[in-house]
């Protein structure tokens, strides 16, 4: 018997985008405050599985068309690639470099290197685990 | 200052009230619905005043204007009712018994059709 999901559906809606928000806001936030690549990653993919009890997984398939072990593997690259990019510079393996900058909206910001090591972070978390929890789920 | 403090300690002090009638209803009532009726309402209500108190105190006391505390309001006010909606629903739909002293059921009658109507078209199981 198929059950009538409508009040599921509805507050989906609305709590996926608040969850994604917070998942980029505690990405960004991770490098004075609590917070960081792992956790932004998690909350993004329990975004997604929130969607999947929702709508089912093969409408979430049609929705977010992304190979998840591929976004694994890219993840892994840009964090190699940052750690290896300052072998280029005549520093040891892993050396992050940081400066400030004035940008237009922000004012004078800190850019860190270890920002793009998060990403890569990030990429593997929310791949892994949607990889796992994907074939969890597809028991047809 | 004052002011600010007797706000504190009356909303902190009424989510904690509203959290012990909590676990009190968890305790006392006699059934599955009624349960989550008092654990979906009452805690909401708690938890939201126990994170309206903390947010005064950080705002006037501390000074710094903490914008998590107004999302965490917003999300426990959108889903903490819908989980106690769904617990009890897929309560129901699995065939849990009411307590005695129910007197309607408005519900029980439109599953059963459905149930029939199911079982007449000989669709397979859509999950």
């Amino acid at each position: 018997m198929r059950t009538n999901d409508v009040m599921l559906q509805t507050v989906t809606k609305v709590v996926t985008f608040l969850i994604l928000m917070f998942a980029v806001h505690i990405f960004f936030a991770g490098h004075y405050t609590p917070g960081g690549g792992f956790v932004g990653g998690l909350l993004t993919a329990s975004a997604i599985v929130l969607l999947m009890l929702a709508f089912g997984i093969r409408t979430v398939k049609k929705i977010v068309p992304i190979n998840y072990v591929v976004m694994t593997s890219v993840g892994l690259l840009v964090a190699i690639s940052t750690a290896s990019a300052s072998v280029l510079f005549d520093v040891p393996f892993f050396t992050h470099a940081y400066d400030y900058f004035d940008l237009p909206l922000f004012g004078k910001t800190s850019l860190h290197s270890a920002l793009l090591f998060d990403v890569g972070v990030y990429l593997v978390v929310v791949g892994v685990t949607m990889t796992i929890i994907q074939t969890i789920g597809e028991d047809e | 200052m004052t002011i600010a403090n007797i706000l504190i300690i009356v909303s902190i002090s009424v989510g904690v009230l509203f959290s012990v009638v909590t676990a009190l209803g968890l305790v006392r009532l006699p059934d599955v619905y009624t349960r989550t009726h008092a654990a979906s309402k009452s805690s909401t209500l708690g938890v939201l005043a126990i994170l309206t108190g903390t947010f005064i105190h950080f705002w006037i006391v501390e000074g710094i204007f903490n914008t998590q505390m107004i999302i965490a309001i917003a999300f426990l006010f959108i889903t903490a009712p819908v989980g106690g909606h769904l617990i009890g629903r897929a309560a129901y739909i699995s065939g849990i018994k009411v307590s005695e002293q129910t007197v309607r059921d408005d519900l029980g009658p439109a599953v059963q059709r459905k149930k029939k109507r199911f079982a007449l078209s000989k669709k397979p199981a859509d999950d």
